[in-house]
C-alpha cells in the first residue's frame, strides 16, 4: 500500500531503494537513505497564497515593529478601537432599559421583569466594586459591617430606607442629611459603673437567651438608660439606628465579654455618603440589588 | 548526490481523465449517487409539525435557539452528547464495514467521491470521453476549447453554489430562506457560508479530486489499521492474468495469463493508478476497474473477474498455487466492532427513551452558602432552571422534602408563589428561590426538591443540601 506514482526516469542514473521501489534522494546516513516522496506541485501554490495573505495582512492591520511603536495598518485596527466599540455596544444596548428605569418608581421596578432584571444585575456589578470591601462579596459582612443578607436592619429595610442609607450614609461627616445617632460610652464617660454594665449585660443577654435569668437591678438599668433607643422590649429603633437586641443578630459579638466591650467604649459604624461618588442611577440600582438579596422588608 | 541527479522536489500533479466505463458496478455507482445527492439536496424541504414557535422542518440545527431537530428527536445544547454518539455510531459503523468490505465509504459513499464523479460526468457529456478531454485540454486554445470550458466551468460553478446552498437550508427554515434569496435580502453570514462551500466544492471536485484522498483524508491513511488479510478489496487476480501481454484474436491462450494488457482498468481509474501492482494507498476501491475488465473478458470470451473484489489471503493462496480460503466474516475485529456498535446504541436508545419533557437542575448558593436569621432560623438560596421541553406553557409547583416547616420565597419581580412558576413552551425558565426554616445548626442536611406539573403527571426532582454551618 505505499507503492509511490513517482517512478524514476529513465535517462538518469537514480538511486532506488529495493524494498519500496521508491527513488531516494541520495542522501546516506550511515546506510539510512531517504527516500525522496515530493510534495505535490499544488502544496507549492497553496504555500505562495499564504505568502500573498501575509503581505495584504501586513498593509492592512498593525504589523512590522518600529523602534518606537508599529506600523498603523490602513484599516486603522487597534485593540483599544475594538474594546470601545464593543463598550459603546453595550452601553447602547444598556441605554433603551437606562431611560425606562429613570422614570420608574421602585415599585414599578420591583414589578416589571425585564426592569428587576436590568436592576439587579446592574446593582451587583457596582456593589462588587464599592461595597464588597466592607460588606463581603456575599453581602454577608464582618463584625460591625452589617450582614445585608438577613433580615436585621439597623436603618430600615424598605427598599426607600436603604436608598436613603446608600445615598446619605452613616455618621458620614460630608454629608448634611447623614443618619446620625450616638450611643454614650457607659463606662468610659462614667455614666454607669463596672457592675451596673456587667448587671445590664446580663439583662440584655437574657432577652434572647430563655435560659438565662437577669435580675430586676439589670432590667431598671436598661429602662433608664438604654430604653430611650433600644425600646423597652429591647425590640431597637431603626429611626434611631438602634439595634434590635433580642434577636439572634450580633453586629458585634453576642457574648459577655464582647456585650461589656460594647456597652463600655459604645460603638459607631460609618459609612460613606455615596451620592457625591456614584449617579442616581447606580444608587437605585444597588438598592434594588441590595434589598431582593433576602433581607428587604 | 551526484551531478545530473536532480531532485524533485515538487512533484506536477498529472491530470486524471477517467475514461467512460458501463456495468454492474457503475450502475450501483449511480443509484448511490442520486439517492445520496437526492437525501442531501431535498431533506431540508421535507416538513414536520413543531407548534407556533420553532419552525416546521424535520431537519434542523437551529443555532439561533439552540435546538437540533431529527424528525421525531429533538436535541437541548445540553443533550449534545446525542450528537457525540451519533458520531461514534457512523465512525465505528465505518470501520465495521471497512474491516468487512474494505473501501466501500471511499468507493461509493464519500462526498469527495460523489461530487468528483458528479463533476466527471458534467466534463464528459460537455467535452466528451477520456480523449476528446485530454485533447482539448492539451490542445491550442481554439474558440471550441474555450467554450466547452466555460461551459464546464458554469455548470460546477452552479452545482457547487446549489450544493453549499443546501448546506446552509440544513441551519434555517429552508422556504424561508428560498424566499428570502428571491428578494436578495440574505445576512452576511448565510451569504459568507455559501461563498466559503461554493469555492470549496468547485475546488475540491473539480481540481483537486483524488488530491483529496491521497494528501488531505485522514481516514484514507489510517483505514489500514481496519484492514487486514480477510478484508474484501479489489484485487487483480495475479495467478490468472500473469503472464500478461497482448492478444489477438484466435491466438491460444496456452502458456500465458488472462490479462490482454489492453489498459482499460487503468484508462477508467478516477485515482489513476493500475490495480495489477496490487493493494494500494490510492485506490479508493469505487470498482471501475472490475467493471472495464468484465467488459474486456467478455469479448474475449474469457470468465469474467480477473479484477473483482476479492482478498489478500484468498489471492495470495492462488498466488502460491493453494486453493483459496473460504471468506472469513466472523473474525475478532468484526466481533468487537459489532459489540461497540450495540453498547453505544443501546445507551443512545435507553438515553432517548428516558428523555423527559421537564428537566431541572438546582445550584445551591455558594457565597452565601447560608444566612442566620433575626428569629434564629437559617436561610438557603437557590439557582433552579426548569426546562419545559413540551410545546405548552407550563406552570409548576415547587416543594421541598427533608427539611421541616420550610417555607419558599421566589426571588423575582412581583410576587410569585412557589406552587405558581410559570415557564414558557420550549424554554428555559430560571428562578432564584430562598428556603427559610426554624432549625438547630448542624451539618448539612440532604434536601430534595420536586417540581410537579399541575396540568399533568408530569414531575422531576433534584438533590442537593441545607447549609446551617459553617465547616
Amino acid at each position: 500500500m505505499t507503492k509511490n506514482k513517482t517512478q524514476p526516469k529513465k535517462d538518469i542514473k537514480k538511486d532506488v531503494d529495493g524494498l519500496s521501489g521508491i527513488e531516494t534522494t541520495g542522501h546516506d546516513w550511515d546506510g539510512l537513505k531517504e527516500l525522496n516522496n515530493p510534495l505535490p506541485r499544488w502544496w507549492l501554490w497553496v504555500w505562495f497564497v499564504t505568502i500573498i495573505w501575509s503581505i495584504a495582512y501586513f498593509v492592512l492591520y498593525p504589523a512590522w515593529p518600529t523602534i518606537t511603536n508599529a506600523t498603523k495598518g490602513t484599516l486603522g485596527y487597534t485593540q483599544y478601537k475594538e474594546l470601545k466599540d464593543s463598550q459603546d455596544e453595550i452601553e447602547m444596548r444598556q441605554a433603551a432599559y437606562l431611560e425606562r428605569f429613570e422614570k420608574a418608581s421602585f415599585e414599578d421596578v420591583m414589578n416589571d421583569p425585564e426592569l428587576y432584571a436590568f436592576a439587579s444585575a446592574g446593582g451587583r456589578t457596582a456593589f462588587m466594586d464599592n461595597c464588597a470591601t466592607c460588606h463581603g462579596t456575599g453581602a454577608t459582612g464582618f463584625e460591625g459591617y452589617p450582614n445585608l443578607q438577613d433580615d436585621a436592619w439597623l436603618w430600615g429595610g424598605s427598599i426607600d430606607e436603604i436608598y436613603t442609607t446608600l445615598k446619605h450614609g452613616i455618621r458620614w461627616d460630608g454629608d448634611d442629611d447623614t443618619r446620625v445617632s450616638l450611643m454614650p460610652a457607659f463606662g468610659q464617660d462614667g455614666i454607669l459603673t463596672r457592675d451596673e454594665i456587667k448587671s445590664v449585660v446580663h439583662y440584655v443577654m437574657s432577652l434572647s437567651d430563655k435560659s438565662i435569668h437577669a435580675d430586676v437591678a439589670g432590667q431598671t438599668i436598661f429602662m433608664e438608660n438604654c430604653a430611650a433607643c433600644h425600646a423597652d422590649d429591647g425590640k431597637g429603633l431603626t429611626d434611631m439606628g438602634a439595634p434590635d437586641l433580642s434577636d439572634a443578630i450580633w453586629l458585634y459579638g453576642g457574648d459577655e465579654h464582647k456585650l461589656y466591650e460594647t456597652v463600655y467604649y459604645a460603638r459607631a459604624g460609618v459609612m460613606p455618603a455615596w451620592q457625591h461618588r456614584l449617579d442616581e442611577n447606580t444608587l437605585r440600582q444597588i438598592s434594588v440589588y441590595v434589598h431582593q438579596l433576602g433581607g428587604g422588608e | 548526490m551526484s551531478a545530473g541527479n536532480q531532485d524533485q522536489l515538487f512533484e506536477k500533479q498529472e491530470r486524471i481523465y477517467p475514461k467512460r466505463v458501463q456495468g454492474k458496478l457503475r450502475n450501483l455507482k449511480w443509484f448511490i449517487m442520486v439517492i445520496t445527492l437526492g437525501i442531501y439536496y431535498l431533506t431540508p424541504f421535507i416538513r414536520w409539525d413543531r407548534g407556533p414557535n420553532a419552525p416546521d422542518q424535520a431537519v434542523l440545527i437551529d443555532l439561533e435557539r439552540g435546538r437540533a431537530y431529527w424528525f421525531w428527536i429533538e436535541i437541548w445544547p445540553q443533550e449534545i452528547y446525542i450528537l457525540t454518539g451519533i458520531l461514534i455510531l457512523a465512525a465505528i459503523g465505518l470501520f465495521f464495514v471497512t474491516s468487512l468490505l474494505g473501501r466501500v465509504w471511499c468507493g461509493y459513499f464519500c462526498f469527495q467521491t460523489v461530487w468528483t464523479d458528479l463533476f466527471v460526468w458534467v466534463e464528459r457529456l460537455v467535452q466528451g470521453d477520456r480523449v476528446k478531454r485530454k485533447r482539448l485540454r492539451e490542445g491550442p486554445w481554439t474558440f471550441e476549447k474555450m467554450y466547452k470550458l466555460a461551459i464546464t466551468h458554469t455548470i460546477w460553478l452552479a452545482i457547487a453554489w446549489w450544493t453549499a446552498g443546501s448546506f446552509v437550508l440544513y441551519f434555517n427554515d429552508a422556504p424561508a430562506l428560498v424566499m428570502s434569496f428571491f428578494r436578495f435580502d440574505v445576512s452576511p453570514t448565510v451569504l459568507g457560508f455559501m461563498i466559503g462551500l461554493t469555492f470549496s466544492t468547485y475546488l475540491m471536485a473539480g481540481f483537486a479530486r483524488e488530491q483529496v484522498c491521497n494528501f488531505m483524508c485522514p481516514y484514507a491513511r489510517f483505514q489500514s489499521a481496519m484492514f487486514d488479510k480477510d478484508t474484501l478489496i479489489i484485487g487483480y487476480d495475479e495467478s490468472r492474468g500473469e503472464a500478461r501481454g497482448k492478444h489477438k484474436k484466435g491466438d491460444d491462450w496456452e502458456g500465458r495469463g488472462h490479462c490482454i494488457d489492453c489498459s482499460a482498468c487503468v484508462k477508467v481509474c478516477p485515482a489513476g493508478i493500475d490495480i495489477r501492482d496490487g493493494l494500494q494507498m490510492e485506490c479508493i476501491a469505487c470498482g471501475l476497474c472490475v467493471d472495464a475488465c468484465n467488459n474486456i473478458m467478455e469479448k474475449v470470451d474469457l470468465p469474467k473477474g480477473l479484477i473483482r473484489y476479492d482478498t489478500e489471503n484468498r489471492l495470495d493462496a492462488l498466488k502460491a498455487g493453494k486453493q483459496p480460503p473460504k471468506l472469513r466474516i466472523v473474525r475478532p475485529r468484526t466481533i468487537y466492532y459489532t459489540l461497540i456498535l450495540s453498547v453505544v446504541g443501546s445507551v443512545m436508545l435507553y438515553g432517548l427513551i428516558k428523555r423527559a419533557p421537564l428537566d431541572m437542575s438546582v445550584l445551591h448558593d455558594r457565597n452565601p452558602i447560608f444566612v442566620k436569621l433575626s428569629d434564629g432560623s437559617f436561610r438557603n438560596g437557590y439557582d433552579i432552571k426548569i426546562l419545559n421541553k413540551t410545546y405548552e406553557d407550563k406552570t409548576y409547583a415547587l416543594t421541598v422534602e427533608g427539611i421541616e416547616n420550610a417555607e419558599i420565597t421566589v426571588k423575582s419581580a412581583g410576587d410569585i408563589a412557589a406552587d405558581e412558576l410559570f415557564v414558557p413552551a420550549d424554554s428555559v425558565g430560571s428562578y432564584h428561590i430562598l428556603i427559610q426554616a426554624p432549625v438547630k445548626a448542624a451539618e448539612p442536611r440532604a434536601v430534595i426538591l420536586s417540581l410537579d406539573d399541575k396540568a399533568s403527571e408530569i414531575k422531576d426532582s433534584y438533590k442537593s443540601i441545607f447549609v446551617t454551618q459553617r465547616n
